[in-house]
């Protein structure tokens, strides 16, 4: 059994006890336990089932490499799936759930798949789930669904808070091992501004446990005094609990900061993501150990032999009284004598080399009367979910069991792979060490910056340097080497600590145990954990012709898992580059791609959730429209009145009542969102007349133009009114939608195209607000605000004046978007409330009322007034419209009017728009076809024409609409039919787009 | 995420303070153009892999446009200059030759 | 009339750590032109009351000030009550020649960051260098504050001021008050 022992651990306090619970029984650990070493602290071995054959799983490594331990975490608002035992810190009152098994972890019934593993091969689900075809709908896919998936998807709102934070920094070191220790101390050293990351919560990474001597004191020393001076220095950042996550272009690193994880009741944010711009980047990400593939490898109690030491030292727990190190490396052994000097039983070192002579640890082992078998290996593993025993073998045979060592634990080791993630993120190549079995950077070929340079460079472990005195000096260089490019000096007296060397034998490579391991053998010999991919699995996918690692990766799923093949990348290549008789660099590796742990996503997110997810856009008067019943609706980031509602009375009945009390008495609408845009110059008006299709240099000093602007495409992009302010001063309104497009499409022209001429443009959009004064009643209104003279003598239509009302100084345009007498009243914005306040007081009498944007639609629209968006969509030209009158004759260029020449676009049969009125007076659906006669080359109905607007008019009393049809303006009065989604076909008639007021006579008052 | 310099402002800032607007050096043609010559202006887009000067707004920041010379491949970018010329300013191509030896610009323009 | 009012009517949020606080209505006025051209400059000046700043930078005493927007735009400060007479003498002064200066005093909000640890929510929202050394008071910085648009100076070591989008504002005030929350000190910044 796993259990707490007597020695103490190295991170852990004893005087701070902490409860949790795991599948609701209580449990205890102490702080500075993470959730796997408190588990095997208590004896909980088994704490998941795989992904595909429900096998039980339990704890493999005591990193972020661990492919099984994934427990649900928390409740309700802080609930969050996959979460891995070994990156979780233990705190008071932790609450774990175990996943996919149903319905117990100790009984599950998946678990049949795996007697099913026979029928359950490679490739599988694109075998099986091809045919028959109706299957997958109703049989395949609900099933798969119901089995899919690892951890539960969380229910409640995530109730905590997340930030990003922007860092700029010379050198990044990510790593906070004894390689990146040096290397941020090196760094410092040169004055240039560092930050170090570091993924867990302590400092010095492996070599605190597996021992050393660094300048003639233990390695603990060095860390302790390394972090004193790092401590020291200004232009040094150290951040505990913060992983280097990925690496992007331009020396761009994100780094996951895990504030509150480890104590949740602590204020302030969950997480930070840390947005780092780094001219340098230093990857000393360490190594990770690799699995052995041996049948049965996979069945709790089989773990890393460095997990084991580092449940030990670091945690004081023992996973198994009797524990039989394999091994092909000499690294194991650290394993074998901690766990004999922790007062453990050690039965065996099955080491599959064969040395000439022991040296180093090998002799140290045996001197400690550990028996160890050279040239051995495990034949398989005894044990369902835990491990009771272990068959040994020759590594040179078939598997042949030549003994049976009863023991609850195997502590295996294949050699350890440099962390390359971050290395090779943004295109840094690897090379192939053979001496060590692994892919290492190579140095010759890192990841290009914008200057074409490498930017990243890897120190210690990660770049494939493992002795403790060889890590240290690469660390040193690494650093030294980062700091120069950028112009830092290292001080003549820095020079690199120095570490006392041990003896060593090589390691020897092992793919396969034993080397010619039976199918049967095969078949039970784990590669991913987490997905279930076997050695038999690769060696199908060969066999079938995944020739590629890509390919074969997506056909086994292998490395696909939420650990993204930490441990079973290399040895899973390996295996298929034995399967294609291929060498190891031949094959490659798969690409490897951020985060290299899983991130949450709420950190991505930042602090854009809830309300403001996204930046919402509110109006001078937006808290007077939300408190009088306005019901919003957006329009870009805008929030705009679509209507207020009175009492009881339903949304429909709000608009019908806005646009009746417009047209009889007066309306009054929020218009501040319309862009406002200030033209200036000497050739403004020249630029204009580019900008607009129609005449905009001949508009007379206080008079206003409707205008149309045009892409280069020829297309209809926005309209409003033009009013000329001065000799060389114009104001361009724009749609709400398009004050900043169009003011960044001015200047772009301005800019890139005509640089030499004379014109300056602002956008005053916000410096407004403005109110349209609509209706029989508008001049009253303002007249009893007085102030000014806005007689028709006065004040003509398309005309403006600044003037006073009310005692606010304001700008009045007599513009109709309605066909009513209307005056739009800009204020500054500042006054915007005050100003509706005060209309709204004079008003009450003349029946003034707010409307919203619905009422404002069905205005325009029974004045056949166009909308951008509704009549156009980017594939309309103002001709479509019946807008020529709106298209200078007169102008050699504008912007369109080349593309406006082409034959696509003088097309007669180019869609025109129409009025149309439903025969039954019913409303037509919003974007209905009309068919006409035949069908075209897919069978299809022919169409002739759509629906641009469709309203209800209670002015009317009849359902309007204008639509797009083919040859429409020649063909009045037919009747077209627009079949709708309900079934119904609905009938309408071909009619002038003006359904009131046709003489324009009442806005002409 | 690029690190883009606006020559305008002198600022060097990430990507989101920019915008990129496709390529450089287009010569507009309008009315009285051949159906060809608009056509390549308004659609036909250079797509290298490799050298490629373009357009660039700086939109949360000083607002100004101006061009960038850079890689589509490696995104090693070679400089960024005024958006007020016809053709990339001398000193741009030669730090372009001085990293592509086999590029050319007359090979660009044809 | 009545008083002008600011989008948030003058919102402070102490409790987080930092002072986040909108500003009263303040006089701004957007000035383009070529500014080596001495009428520019000069109308600039006078309607500031500080001296030209330098590219990248701005000069504020009081409640006047001079920030450089672009190569052709500055942004000249002053007292709200000001605005209309100091924007009629510049327009004046710049009759004869090209530029434009338009009020924008009520199109923007301004916002104040204040305490040991402002550069440190201001560096959660935009993409900036803010150490100490790299970002010092009198430099102005056109950026993004999380979503939108903004620009930003210190006044002095230990505050911010920002102005944004007068739309934005609540947006604006919102995201300063999550970046300042109470116990989100990064501890970044050795000021």
């Amino acid at each position: 059994m796993s259990t707490r022992l007597a020695t103490p651990g190295r991170l852990i306090d004893r005087n701070k006890p902490l409860n949790f619970t795991f599948n609701g029984k209580n449990m205890r650990g102490y702080a500075g336990d993470t959730l796997a070493s408190a588990l095997l602290a208590n004896d909980q071995m088994l704490v998941g089932r795989s992904f595909k054959y429900h096998r039980p799983r339990g704890i493999v490594a005591s990193g972020a490499e661990e492919p099984n331990a994934l427990v649900n975490l928390g409740r309700d608002g802080r609930f969050e799936p996959n979460q891995r035992v070994t990156t979780t810190e233990l705190f008071e009152g932790l609450e774990a759930q175990s996943q996919n098994h149903w319905p117990s972890l100790e009984f599950d019934v998946g678990a049949i798949n795996k007697h099913l593993s026979r029928f359950l091969p490679a490739g599988f689900y694109y075998k099986m789930f091809m045919y028959p075809r109706a299957f997958w709908k109703h049989v395949y896919e609900p099933v798969i669904r119901h089995s899919a998936g690892l951890g539960k998807a969380p229910k409640s709102r995530d109730e905590d808070s997340y930030e990003h934070f922007y860092a700029f920094c010379d050198v990044l070191v990510v790593g906070g091992g004894v390689a990146g220790l040096q290397a941020a101390l090196t760094a410092g050293r040169t004055g240039a501004r560092v930050i170090l990351f570091e993924q867990t919560d302590h400092w010095g990474g492996r070599a605190p446990v597996d021992g050393g001597m660094v300048d003639g004191a233990p390695v603990d020393n060095y860390v302790d005094e390394t972090l004193a001076a790092l401590k020291l220095m200004d232009n040094v950042q150290i951040r505990l609990r913060t992983m280097g996550a990925g690496v992007y272009d331009h020396g761009y690193v994100l780094g996951y900061e895990r504030l509150s994880d480890h104590a949740p009741d602590q204020a302030g944010p969950r997480h930070r993501l840390w947005r780092v711009r780094a001219a340098q980047v230093i990857t000393a990400t360490g190594a990770i150990e690799r699995p052995l593939s041996f049948a049965g490898n996979d069945i709790p109690g089989v773990m890393l032999a460095s997990a084991l030491r580092d449940y030990v030292v670091n945690y004081g727990v023992s996973v198994g009284d009797r524990t039989v190190v394999v091994t092909n490396n000499d690294n194991a052994y650290l394993t074998a004598i901690t766990l004999k000097k922790a007062g453990l039983d050690v039965p065996v070192i099955l080491d599959a080399r064969v040395l000439p002579e022991d040296r180093g640890l090998v002799a140290q082992a045996r001197a400690l009367g550990i028996r160890v078998l050279m040239g051995h290996a495990v034949s398989s593993v005894m044990g369902g979910k835990r491990v009771t025993g272990v068959k040994i073998c020759s590594q040179a045979g078939e598997g042949s069991v030549l003994e049976e060592i009863p023991c609850d634990a195997i502590a295996m080791s294949g050699g350890w792979s440099p962390v390359v993630h971050l290395w090779s993120h943004c295109g840094g190549k690897l090379r192939w060490d053979s001496a060590t079995a692994c892919f290492a950077p190579d140095v010759d070929n890192p990841p290009k910056g914008a200057d074409g340079m490498g930017f990243v460079t890897p120190a210690g472990a990660a770049a494939g340097v493992f002795a403790l005195d060889d890590v240290l000096h690469d660390a040193h260089a690494a650093a030294e080497g980062a700091a120069t490019c950028l112009d830092f000096k290292l001080p003549r007296d820095v020079t690199s600590p120095t570490a006392e060397r041990r003896e060593e034998s090589p390691m020897a490579p092992v793919w396969m145990m034993p080397q010619g391991a039976s199918a049967k053998l095969r078949e039970k010999s784990w590669l991913d954990y987490q997905n279930d991919v076997k050695v038999s699995d690769v060696r199908l996918a060969a066999q079938e012709g995944f020739v590629s690692v890509e390919h074969a990766k997506r056909y086994t799923t292998l490395g696909m898992a939420t650990d993204q093949g930490k441990l079973s990348n290399i040895n899973g290549l390996a295996t298929l580059a034995g399967a294609l008789d291929k060498d190891i660099p031949s094959v490659g590796t798969t690409t490897f791609r951020p985060p290299y742990h899983p991130i949450s996503l709420a950190s991505i997110a930042g602090e854009a959730k809830g309300h403001i997810f996204q930046p919402i856009r509110r109006t001078p008067m937006h808290d007077w429209h939300a408190a009088n019943g306005a019901e919003f609706e957006p329009v870009g980031q805008w929030r705009r009145p679509y209507a207020y509602k009175r009492g009881l009375e339903s949304t429909h009945d709000a608009v019908m009542r806005e646009v009746t009390n417009t047209r009889e008495k007066l309306g009054l609408l929020d218009a501040s969102t319309l862009g406002k845009l200030i033209v200036k110059g000497p050739d403004a008006g020249r630029f204009l007349d580019m900008m607009y299709t129609n005449m905009m240099s001949t508009l007379k000093i206080g008079k206003c133009r409707y205008g149309l602007m045009c892409s280069e495409n020829g297309f209809l992009i926005d309209d409003g009114v033009v009013a000329r302010i001065d000799e060389d001063t114009w104001l361009c309104h724009t749609t709400t939608g398009g004050a900043e497009t169009i003011h960044a499409h001015m200047e772009e022209w301005l800019q890139t195209e005509w640089w030499d001429w004379n014109v300056y443009v602002a956008n005053v959009t916000e410096q407004y607000a403005q109110v349209a004064v609509v209706g029989p009643n508008a001049r009253k209104a303002l007249e009893k605000l007085g102030g000014m003279d806005v007689s028709k003598e006065a004040l003509g239509f398309m005309e403006w004046v600044d003037g006073t009302l009310g005692g606010f100084k304001v700008r009045v345009y007599r513009i109709s978007f309605s066909g009513e007498l209307s005056y739009e009243i800009a204020v500054d914005a500042g006054y915007g409330q005050a100003f509706w306040d005060a209309l709204l007081a004079v008003g009450t009498e003349l029946g003034a009322m707010p409307y919203g944007t619905e009422c404002l639609h069905i205005l325009r629209a029974e004045k056949g007034f166009i909308m951008i968006g509704d009549e156009t969509d980017g594939t309309v030209i103002p001709q479509d419209l019946g807008l020529g009158w709106a298209i200078s004759k007169k102008k050699t260029d504008y912007l369109g009017k080349r593309a406006q020449e082409r034959s696509h676009m003088t097309d007669p049969d180019r869609w025109k728009l129409v009025g149309l009125e439903t025969v039954d007076k019913s409303t037509l659906p919003d974007g209905a076809y009309a068919v006409g006669e035949g069908t075209n080359a897919n069978g299809q109905r022919n169409m002739i024409g759509r629906v641009t607007s469709t309203y209800h008019s209670p002015t009317l009393g009849r359902g309007i609409a204008m639509g797009l049809v083919l040859n429409g303006p020649e063909r009045m009065g037919e009747i077209l039919s627009f079949p709708g989604t309900d079934g119904k076909d609905y009938e309408a008639k071909i009619v002038n787009p003006v359904f009131y007021d046709l003489e324009g006579e009442k806005q002409n008052v | 995420m690029l690190n883009i310099h606006c020559p305008n402002c002198g600022v060097t800032a990430e990507e989101t303070e920019f915008h990129a607007h496709g390529e450089a050096h287009l010569k507009r043609f309008g009315p009285g153009s051949t159906d060809d010559q608009f056509e390549s202006y308004l659609f036909m887009r250079k797509n290298p892999k490799g050298v490629h000067f373009e357009r660039w707004r700086h939109q949360n920041g000083c607002g100004k446009w101006f061009h960038v010379a850079r890689c589509t491949m490696t995104l090693e970018v070679f400089g960024s200059y005024s958006a007020q010329t016809y053709t990339p300013p001398q000193e741009i191509i030669e730090k372009i030759q001085h990293r592509r030896p086999d590029w050319s610009a007359e090979a660009e323009a044809s | 009339m009545s008083e002008p009012v600011t989008a948030l009517k003058g919102a402070s949020d102490t409790s987080g750590i930092a002072v986040v606080t909108e500003l009263g209505p303040t006089g701004m006025i957007t000035l383009r032109g070529d500014l080596s051209a001495k009428p520019v400059i000069k109308a600039a000046v006078t309607a500031s009351g500080v001296t030209m700043p330098e590219k990248n930078h701005c000069a504020t005493e009081g409640t006047g000030g001079l920030a450089w927007m672009s190569p052709d735009e500055l942004l000249i400060l002053c007292a709200y009550e000001e605005v209309h007479q100091r924007l009629a003498d510049m327009q004046s002064r710049l009759a004869k020649i090209h530029a434009l200066a338009v009020n924008v005093s009520d199109a923007r909000a301004l916002f104040q960051v204040n305490g040991p640890k402002a550069r440190e929510v201001l560096a959660k929202l935009a993409p900036v260098d803010l150490a100490p050394d790299h970002f010092t008071p009198g430099m102005f910085r056109r950026s993004r504050i999380a979503q939108v648009p903004a620009a930003f100076w210190m006044p002095d070591a230990q505050s911010v001021r920002i102005i944004c989008f007068r739309s934005v504002a609540q947006y604006v005030f919102d995201v300063l008050n999550v970046a300042a929350q109470d116990g989100s000190e990064v501890g970044y910044f050795n000021a």
